[in-house]
């Protein structure tokens, strides 16, 4: 059977390329880059390619790039990181209710150690109320950190309205982009943003699983969450994922590259999937933007009076992979909190999907997807009273 | 004899096994599910997890239960060490003087954040007395962690013994074992530790990856807040092709291990007694408790940086020190603990043996090194006053 893997905000399959450079490093280029000989040397050579890969990719120096083990980790550092070392100068953090957990639950730790957080709340599209930010920030805010992607149901924040409005208010207070979901989709523009720290992961963009990278603009200081050997500049320790890092830099220089192209694709994936459905008559909203302002590689679909889980699993039958929310929660099925926060009722949440396409998918197999949830709903809208 | 490529560095990384990339490249290939997927990718990637715990606790003499993967011994040291301290406020830590920096540094920090911490001596050859740990022990003591085997000399410490010191008095133990999975036998059962760090890519596992074997029942703070994974110790999605290379190399490390122990031992034996032949050069670290793959020696009079590039001219990796540590000027604060006065201390060459390292190899170096010692001591100021 062939199998149409529409889950890629979950994770995305890396590219041939990608794989055959890291077979090729772990095969010959297994120095430690601390190490001072030819074969340290080589591997730190590999590194230091791989960051200017992401420098460029996100429009930085690259002294600011610092490699970190995935999203969550880069998220940590910056969130607990800043709180940690700018302790003095205030208590007090903002977010939104819609973030990854890796930011929700790392704010929430922080409260539990006397920190104050502002989780300011969206409308119906997943926007953020930017009067309701404008109203939190205050001379104690020393942090304010959103994602420039929803994982969820890929709203676009406007953060070239927010950064400025956060620096205007206070110039000091850092404001950190969680770009997991964002990067090679939507354009990354830090100085806009008057950004100073931006989260990746190299596994939303084909890359490997236990990479990412947290940009940290000159001069921003954070607290080391890992303390060891004083690799990546003293503020990450710990022997570089020479393989991994290597993979990153060839995914994230492939997929900015193929960024236009790829999106142009997935925005028609996502309207064709769409209207095939709508055309069919299967009764359908869109939780989030509309398709075309949302995120290209993200849809999320709410079909009333169908169980999310029923139909997955019909789909899965026919090896159709998509997800029922972001794939932390989804061993542990609870509401999703973003579709909560959006206003959405528990009815309507427990029926929603989420698409999530990559450049690799084609028009075919969006095709076949069609014409497999038309049947499945179908069937089920017949068992179901 | 003709010049050849000689990697002696095992101490700072290892190279990767070709069974251990066979075994990952399907997870970087088509299984590239995310393990907190439901659907089938998912569970593929789920099972190759769970498959890869059940290895490692085998190897460790652990139950799955007790194994938590994270990015490495740098970052396994930090939860360990952290999350114990976040749990009992302003207490008592112990270490010893010649721990990694991803100990010894964590445990400053927590100097800095109010608690309080010994750092234990060590003895001529590297050797943390016992009874020196018991008598550091106070009622406010959380926790000891002293390191399996040392990075720098190979001296093996007698864990199972300071385990059973701090057991007694109700004091949680944890072991940095980086350096001794793979090259020693190690058993948590039988060690009784509460925790023990490893890293994959000093067994010839992949980079990037590692494990906190954490026993059954003992509470510990995350360093990292997130998804669910790892039982919410270490959310973030699993590096499912680095886990599964990790449980590889470890299931081959403890099956060749006899053969491997007896093997390096030679070699190790053999390169030492070459360089002892050498005038004034003494031998750093435990003459019989080291690592079978460890020699650590100190050449009088000159630089251990010079003889480093001198050996690398001529095909040999080696260390002059940690690896961490290789781009600092500061002489070796193992080497420091130990007694050795600086000079000395400067003038140290670590050469480490790992699996792809043959007679050969240590008749190469034996020959190569003589004659750049002598050439670095002629041009030493110090040598010529001597
Ligand atoms: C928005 C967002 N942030 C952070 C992460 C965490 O990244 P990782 O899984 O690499 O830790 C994810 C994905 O899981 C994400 O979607
Ligand atoms: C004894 C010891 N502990 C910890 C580490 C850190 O391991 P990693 O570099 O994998 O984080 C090392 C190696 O660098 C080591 O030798």
């Amino acid at each position: 059977m062939q199998e149409i893997y529409l889950d890629n905000s979950a994770t995305t399959r890396p590219y041939d390329e990608v794989i055959e450079l890291m077979a090729r490093v772990m095969r010959t280029g297994y120095g430690n880059p601390s190490s001072n000989h030819a074969k340290g040397m080589e591997a730190e050579k590999i590194v230091r390619e791989a960051r200017e890969a992401l420098a460029r990719a996100l429009g930085c120096r690259v002294e600011e790039i610092m490699f970190t083990s995935g999203g969550t980790e880069s998220n940590n550092q910056a969130i607990k990181g800043a709180a940690y070392r700018h302790r003095r100068r205030g208590n007090h953090i903002i977010t939104s209710a819609i973030e990854h957990p890796s930011v929700l639950n790392c704010c929430r730790r922080l409260e539990e150690e006397g920190f104050k957080v502002t989780y300011v709340p969206v409308d119906s599209e997943g926007y953020i109320l930017v009067e309701e930010l404008a109203r939190a920030l205050s001379a104690q805010t020393i942090l304010v950190s959103l994602a420039h992607v929803n994982n969820e149901i890929g709203t676009i924040q406007p953060l070239d309205q927010i950064g400025p409005m956060i620096k205007k208010n206070n110039p000091q207070t850092l404001f950190h982009v969680d770009g997991a979901q964002a990067l090679a989709k939507v354009p990354v523009e830090l100085d806009r943003w008057q950004a100073d720290l931006y989260s990746c992961s190299a596994h939303k963009i084909h890359g490997p699983k236990g990479v990412g990278a947290l940009w940290i603009k000159a001069n921003t200081m954070l607290q080391p969450l890992l303390e060891g050997g004083g690799q990546e500049g003293g503020l990450r320790s710990g022997t570089e994922n020479v393989p991994g890092i290597a993979g990153f830099g060839l995914a994230v220089r492939r997929s900015v590259k193929l960024m236009q192209a790829n999106n142009d694709l997935m925005y028609g994936l996502k309207e064709r999937l769409l209207q095939g459905l709508q055309k069919a008559g299967v009764t359908v909203s869109v939780n989030g933007p509309p398709p075309r302002r949302s995120a290209p590689h993200l849809l999320n679909l709410c079909f009333p009076g169908i169980k999310a889980d029923i139909l997955l699993r019909a789909l899965e039958q026919e090896g159709i992979y998509a997800s029922a929310g972001s794939a932390c929660h989804s061993r542990h099925p609870q509401p999703s909190h973003v579709l909560q926060a959006t206003g959405l009722d528990e009815d309507m949440i427990a029926a929603s999907l989420r698409f999530s396409f990559s450049g690799l998918n084609s028009v075919a197999e969006i095709d076949t997807v069609v014409k497999q949830i038309v049947k499945s709903v179908t069937e089920l809208r017949q068992i179901l009273p | 004899m003709e010049s050849r490529k000689v990697y002696m560095d095992h101490g700072a990384t290892t190279p990767l096994r070709e069974e251990v990339l066979e075994a990952m490249m399907p997870f970087l290939r088509e299984k590239f599910g995310n393990p907190s997927s439901i659907h089938a990718q998912g569970r593929e990637a789920r099972q190759a997890v769970d498959a890869a715990r059940e290895v490692v606790a085998a190897a460790l003499g652990a139950e799955p239960g007790e194994i938590f993967f994270t990015s490495g011994g740098t970052e396994s040291n930090n939860i360990a060490l952290r999350g114990t301290a976040a749990l009992k406020p302003k207490s008592h830590f112990i270490t010893s003087s010649i721990e990694h920096h991803a100990v010894l540094d964590v445990c400053k920090d927590l100097e800095e954040q109010g608690h309080r911490v010994t750092f234990l001596p060590v003895d001529s050859n590297a050797l943390v007395d016992p009874r020196v740990l018991e008598e550091a022990m106070t009622p406010d003591t959380a926790m000891v962690s002293v390191m399996m085997a040392n990075n720098e000399v190979g001296t093996i410490q007698p864990i199972g013994e300071m385990a059973a010191l701090a057991r007694e008095k109700g004091v949680l133990f944890h072991t940095d074992a980086v350096q001794a999975i793979g090259q020693i036998p190690v058993n948590v059962k039988e060690l009784q530790v509460d925790f023990l760090s490893l890293s994959a890519h000093k067994f010839n596992g992949p980079k990037g990856i590692g494990a906190l074997y954490v026993r059954k029942g003992v509470p510990l703070t995350p360093l990292y807040r997130g998804g669910g994974q790892e039982r919410k110790l270490r959310p973030g999605t699993e590096n499912v092709a680095g886990i599964v290379g990790l449980a590889r190399a470890l299931e081959l490390a403890v099956q060749e291990l006899p053969e491997k122990m007896s093997r390096l031992k030679h070699l190790r034996d053999t390169l030492i007694k070459g360089l002892l032949k050498i005038e004034d050069v003494i031998l750093n670290g435990h003459p019989e408790q080291r690592l079978p793959g460890n020699v650590n020696v100190s050449f009088k009079y000159i630089e251990g940086e010079s003889l480093l590039l001198s050996l690398d001219l001529q095909g040999v990796a080696a260390s002059s020190g940690s690896a961490c540590t290789s781009g600092s000027l500061d002489p070796s604060h193992v080497l420091m603990a130990m007694g050795l006065d600086h000079e000395t201390a400067h003038g140290s060459l670590r050469l480490t043996l790992g699996r792809g390292n043959d007679e050969a190899d240590v008749d190469y170096v034996l020959k190569i090194l003589p004659p750049i010692v002598e050439r670095l001591r002629n041009m030493s100021a110090l040598y010529k006053k001597r």
